[in-house]
């Protein structure tokens, strides 16, 4: 089975990352989250692994819920 | 012409047992005469085994009810010699249409592989199910078989003994007593008998309203599935159009929580919302209309000593996926030749905690694919909703997510994986569709098909080997075709396969010794190893 990359694997996190918010750039919650739903979907389908999708809902959710607690 | 669901098909006769000066005893006593009851009936009768079916009405079901009958179901309906009547009269179809707004988004098709002699789905008014099946059991009795349906006899609360259960029966002309050695509750989701029993029946309640229309006209829609996301005529809902015999069509319209359920039951108001469904030139009349709402839950355990719940009674799903009906007559195919083998001797009673098993656990798998379709078609959280809309939207243009699009997963039999049943797979190379617990694939010989050919009792199925002899099972050696091969064989070069009298594997190997077909005999009718 394959798990979840949990080291960094991008050459260039910053452009990735800029290329999400410029994404998002000028929505109303309600659009990114119609945007980020789609998103998902998308990545989900290309990751095909249910098993490695399970591992990255558990570690998005354990992160919330970290932060949570922080505050 | 009058509605088949008017006729008195069992009206109500007095049976010397009333007259009785004590109980009469009957070893097997079946509570409804409705799909699952009836089947199960059949199947005993079919096995000589004494069966007396109680029902509190004297007709078939009102309303079309269930309509979607699976390969699986017909397969069974062959068995206990209905299934061609129902395919005469149903209406085959193989594609679903999936719209969402003014587009379409998806479709399926359903089309089975070649080689079975039954089509994927027909559908047909559940009273013709119920019609031919009383007719059947009907047959049976005339020859002789030991069967009988009592109409208009109610069952008040069964009184549990060591070595049987007691029944008080109310009839119009009374009360009477009788005892039977095994009660099956085939008595329908708001099962009478499990609430006098006090057995709880615990599940998730879906708050959702839908109306249910059967629609009389002559119209071109061809004969498919169309199911609505969000359709014009039925904004922020759901809809589904299905063909029936005799010009008649299935309409679901889903309504919401929150409505005034006497308004929306008003005829007038009905043929409003049709008429802005089919549009303004297709004249159509009401058969029937019902507002329905759904849970999806299950009995703990579906046996409880001398008493066990098979159909709605055990379990009860969503509709979407039609996995309702499908599931119940599978109920009735598990437990009649557990059921024989138990009367008749040769069995120990705890085959019956089989039954328990596996088909709790199809009820599992029933439920969890019923569940995902209503979480998919009715979203319960704005996010829910969000992600629906999202995949609705991809689909219309993304191949990959189509697979995402959930209008009901239509029902398939379940393999009794872990069953005590099965013996461990000795087959290497084989097909996983063929592994112990799965029902069998049909399969064109040179003359029929394999599960006419199975029948309904214990089965070899010998494929490029030789069966033991004084085993005392009969034994099937078929032409190895390609659907043989690739269904029963996989890269083996030979293949005896055990199978049970419904037609589910028990064991597979190379080829066997009779030892090892005795002990997975022995094993497969729940005797300990």
């Amino acid at each position: 089975m394959t798990h979840l990359i949990q080291t960094p694997n991008l050459p260039d996190a910053d452009a990735v990352y800029a290329d999400v918010l410029a994404a998002h750039e000028g929505q109303t919650l309600e659009e990114s989250a119609a945007l980020n739903a789609r998103l998902i979907l998308i990545l989900a389908n290309h990751i095909g692994e249910a098993d490695v999708i399970r591992e990255a809902l558990e570690m998005a959710k354990k992160s919330v819920s970290a932060d949570n607690r922080a505050k | 012409m009058t509605s088949p669901f008017a006729q008195d098909l069992y009206p109500y006769k007095r049976h010397p047992d009333q007259d009785a000066s004590r109980a009469a005893h009957h070893p097997v006593t079946i509570v409804g005469a409705g799909p699952v009851g009836l089947a199960l009936a059949i199947d005993l009768a079919q096995r000589n085994i004494p069966t007396l079916v109680l029902d509190d009405n004297s007709r078939v079901s009102t309303g079309s009810r269930a309509i979607c009958f699976a390969k699986r179901t017909l397969e069974i309906a062959d068995r206990l010699g209905v299934g061609e009547a129902l395919v005469s009269k149903g209406v085959q179809w193989n594609l679903g249409k999936v719209f969402s707004g003014e587009r379409k988004v998806y479709e399926f098709n359903l089309a089975p592989e070649d080689g079975h002699k039954n089509p994927a789905f027909i559908n047909l008014q559940q009273y013709y199910l119920e019609i031919a099946l009383v007719g059947r059991l009907r047959a049976l009795q005339a020859e002789g078989a030991p069967v009988d349906l009592r109409g208009e006899n109610r069952v008040s609360t069964p009184v549990a003994h060591a070595d049987h259960v007691a029944l008080t029966v109310e009839t119009p002309d009374g009360f009477y007593s009788l005892k039977t050695d095994w009660l099956i509750a085939c008595d329908g989701a708001n099962s009478p008998i499990r609430n006098r029993m006090g057995l709880n029946f615990k599940g998730r309640v879906f708050e959702d309203n839908f109306l249910i229309a059967d629609v009389t006209m002559q119209a071109d829609f061809p004969t498919e599935r169309w199911f609505w996301f969000d359709p014009p005529f039925n904004p922020g809902q759901s809809a589904l159009l299905h063909k029936q015999p005799d010009g008649v069509w299935r309409i679901d319209l889903q309504l919401g929580w929150d409505i005034d359920r006497e308004a929306e039951m008003d005829p007038e108001r009905v043929r409003d919302r049709v008429a802005q469904m089919l549009g303004p030139d297709v004249a159509f009349d009401l058969e029937w209309v019902s507002i329905y709402t759904f849970q999806c839950r299950r009995m703990e355990r579906l046996r409880h000593g001398r008493v066990l719940f098979a159909g709605d009674a055990a379990h009860q799903v969503s509709p979407f996926g039609a996995r309702g009906a499908n599931s119940g007559l599978q109920d009735a195919d598990n437990l009649g030749w557990k059921l024989a083998a138990v009367v008749e001797g040769g069995a120990p009673e705890n085959l019956l905690d089989s039954y328990d098993f596996e088909r709790a656990q199809a009820a599992d798998e029933n439920l969890l694919n019923s569940t995902r379709s209503t979480d998919f078609i009715t979203p319960k959280s704005q996010i829910s909703h969000v992600f629906r809309d999202a995949v609705l939207d991809l689909a219309k243009n993304h191949a990959f997510a189509r697979p995402f699009v959930n209008s009901g997963r239509l029902s398939q039999p379940t393999t009794y994986d872990g069953s005590c049943l099965n013996t461990v797979d000795g087959l290497p190379g084989a097909p996983p569709r063929t592994r112990p617990g799965a029902p069998c694939p049909d399969a064109r010989l040179e003359d029929g098909y394999l599960l006419d050919a199975l029948g309904h009792r214990f089965f070899l199925l010998a494929l490029n080997c030789d069966p033991p002899a004084a085993t005392g099972l009969p034994h099937l050696s078929p032409q190895i075709t390609d659907d043989i091969r690739s269904r029963y064989l996989g890269s083996a070069s030979s293949a005896l396969y055990l199978i049970r009298p419904d037609q589910h594997v028990a064991a597979r190997w190379p080829s066997a010794t009779v030892q090892a077909v005795k002990n997975a005999l022995s094993c497969a009718k729940g005797h300990p190893p």
